[in-house]
């Protein structure tokens, strides 16, 4: 092995892409060589750091000094100053932008912990760090009730949205007789504001793969799919790397470590469908369908894709899976609330100072989220709200900024914690027109299967947009929330009774908004 | 064409989406034509409305000719909230075409769509593959003219 001076670590992800790091690297590694450094620094291109930053970012080790947003004319600047001459370059740096700096919290990462660590590419990093050895404990030592019951006894509970708990739901599924039996990963990102499978992808695509491998070897599927949305295709490269290296690895195929399991797992792609998330329309989806959901029962569980019993499980749900195996569900107990145990991945989005991500325990209050790992408002700006769970969320004013974050707590919300988004609202925003917004999206996103949703996502734009311009009145805000009343009652699937969220915590929490826009 | 691209997929019904995309990604004009339908619903012993029916059910298809250039302006909160629609403006001074139009030339087509998980540089357009974030009106202006550049 090599030994360099210092780690440069890059992070690749849809951000820096799109500020253009792959030229970044071209040149940096460029400049590197022509100061001979080539061989005392070395340059690592892995996923997102973990630390909010813009553009390009990069970490560098030992000094553990963060830069962000550089600039390819930023780099004989950068090489000359810190890797030559060690002298970290103040202006560049994260921690110069503000008087913020990003907490580092690694110690309490289950999901993240290797995200901007190690090279997502490499199968070698990972197993580096530990990795594949709950898969290996999971298939050679262990009976799969009794990873079950390890699973159940974590407390771990779904992270797409309803919080079912995951161990109940394989639970289900393991005890039936069946030809064949399937895991089907949703990776089917949807919600607006909601990057957090895309990160965890990105950043450590074999950890996902291994909370699927344990999850079919204790429900006893042969078979799995990662349903992924076409436009995240920095993921799809990256997980079809990984899942390879896994095959040339033995660590999936046939007869894996000679225990007699077999195990396939393939990608497929969506093509651009909200509902697609929704399990049974994404089960639809698979078979070469259009997304419509599937009345329950019988659920996916029992009878999902083509009639097999099928576990459908977010990407953050499998992504827990590896940590409780390996470390036993008693340590994994220790993070979140007794109710509601582990961790969460938020992205926080909106006015705030630094946008980005986190993992913090469940149970962690939005002003911590907020204050600590974002920064805080945007310089100069008030908090006025925040719509916590994208389009399905609510709108959380600031008396309730110290709710903890937690299925349990919020339970009073329906749930809304699942897609992990926080979007924050400062206050010359317009609730108004944010739940505009949304309707608009819900008018777009209903598949049109059943007519409560089909009419009443028309009927609700048509009201919020007479409002938005002024020509609304009372009578309208109320009616407005009996259709979406009605729609949670009647509708088939989640996404119509999602609307009434929005609207009832914009209602209740500003209601002086409506009254000051409508007429009287 | 068709045949070849239906030919290298089993022929099984869950199979459409991926000859459906595949079918787009290669077409000059990034759409699926009748003929399209046509080859398919042979090749996968299907009824054509069943492809129809799939085919308008997710929005990355179309029907209709588009131009080399898809942009699509995500207008979902996160975004429409820093924005977009000021973004969307600009495009369509720039381009001189609305939503769903296609430039005279063929080489830009308008399209709007829900979140593409890019939310923390809100807002946000795709241009084929290619995600641009942290877009003003000067960015997208140099965006485009950088594309039209290049052709």
């Amino acid at each position: 092995m090599k030994y360099y001076r210092s780690h440069v670590l890059i992070g690749i992800n849809e951000t820096s892409l799109a500020a253009g790091v792959q030229s970044f690297i071209k040149a940096l590694r460029a400049q590197l060589s022509k100061t001979g450094l080539s061989d005392e620094i070395n340059l690592l291109e892995t996923g997102p750091l973990g630390f909010f930053g813009k553009g390009i970012c990069l970490t560098v080790y030992p000094d553990n000094v963060n830069y962000e947003n550089l600039k390819e004319a930023d780099i004989p600047l950068l090489v000359e100053e810190h890797f030559l001459k060690g002298r970290p370059v103040t202006s560049l740096m994260l921690e110069s932008a503000g008087k913020f700096s990003p907490k580092f919290n690694y110690a309490s990462r289950i999901v993240l912990r290797n995200s901007g660590i190690i090279d997502p590419e490499s199968i070698d990093d990972y197993i580096g760090t530990g990795g594949y050895e709950a898969w290996e404990k999971a298939l050679t030592k262990m009976q799969p009730k009794d990873i079950i019951e390890e699973v159940k006894e974590s407390g771990l509970r779904g992270r797409g949205g309803a919080g079912f708990p995951a161990g109940i739901k394989w639970g289900f599924t393991a005890p039936l007789e069946a030809e064949q039996k399937y895991v089907v990963v949703n990776a089917d990102e949807g919600e607006p504001g909601t990057f957090k499978d895309r990160l965890i992808m990105e950043g450590d695509p074999h950890q996902l793969l291994e909370g699927l491998m344990i999850c079919a070897r204790a429900v006893g599927a042969t078979k799995t799919y990662i349903y992924i949305r076409g436009e995240y295709k920095l993921c799809i490269m990256r997980l079809q790397k990984a899942i390879d290296d896994c095959r040339n690895y033995g660590i999936i195929g046939k007869n894996i470590f000679e225990s007699g399991f077999d195990l396939d797992i393939e990608i497929k792609i969506g093509a651009g469908a909200y509902v697609c998330g929704e399990e049974t329309a994404m089960i639809e989806s698979l078979e070469g369908n259009r997304g419509h959901p599937r009345w329950k029962p019988p659920f996916p569980g029992v009878k999902g894709l083509w009639q097999a019993p099928t576990v459908v499980n977010n990407v953050e749900t499998l992504a827990n899976v590896p940590f409780i195996i390996k470390q036993g569900a008693q340590e994994y107990k220790k993070y979140g609330t007794p109710q509601c145990t582990g961790t969460k991945v938020y992205t926080i989005l909106g006015d705030v100072a630094y946008p980005g991500l986190c993992e913090v325990d469940m149970g962690t209050t939005l002003r911590t989220i907020i204050n600590d790992y974002a920064g805080g408002m945007q310089k100069g700006f008030k908090f006025k709200a925040a719509l916590v769970g994208g389009a399905a969320g609510v709108f959380l004013p600031e008396k309730l900024l110290d709710v903890k974050m937690d299925l349990a707590s919020l339970d009073q919300y329906s749930a809304v914690l699942g897609s992990g988004a926080i979007l924050v609202m400062n206050e010359h925003q317009s609730i108004v027109d944010m739940l505009w917004s949304i309707l608009r999206f819900f008018r777009h996103e209903s598949c049109g299967q059943c007519a409560p949703c089909k009419t009443g996502t028309q009927q609700l734009y048509r009201l919020i947009t007479k409002i938005k311009k002024g020509e609304g009145t009372m009578e309208d805000v109320e009616l407005m929330q009996l259709i979406a009343e009605t729609m949670l009652k009647t509708s088939f699937c989640a996404l119509g009774q999602s609307p009434i969220m929005a609207i009832r915590s914009a209602i209740e929490n500003f209601r002086d908004e409506f009254i000051a826009i409508t007429k009287k | 064409m068709y045949k070849e691209i239906c030919a290298k997929y089993a022929p099984n019904k869950d199979n459409l989406i991926y000859i459906l995309h595949e079918i787009q990604d290669t077409h000059p004009q990034h759409y699926i034509s009748t003929e399209a339908v046509n080859e398919i619903s042979k090749y996968l012993k299907l009824p054509e409305n069943h492809i129809y029916g799939v085919l308008t059910f997710y929005s990355m298809y179309s029907t209709t000719p588009r131009g080399k250039h898809i942009i699509r302006l995500c207008e979902s909160p996160p975004c429409y909230i820093k924005g977009s629609i000021n973004i969307l403006r600009k495009l369509k001074t720039i381009l001189g075409v609305s939503v769903g139009e296609t430039t005279k030339d063929g080489k830009f087509t308008l399209e709007l769509c829900a979140c593409l998980g890019v939310c923390g540089n809100a807002p946000v357009m795709m241009i084929n593959d290619d995600v641009y974030g942290d877009l003003s009106e000067e960015k997208v202006e140099d965006i485009i003219d950088k594309i039209r550049g290049r052709n």
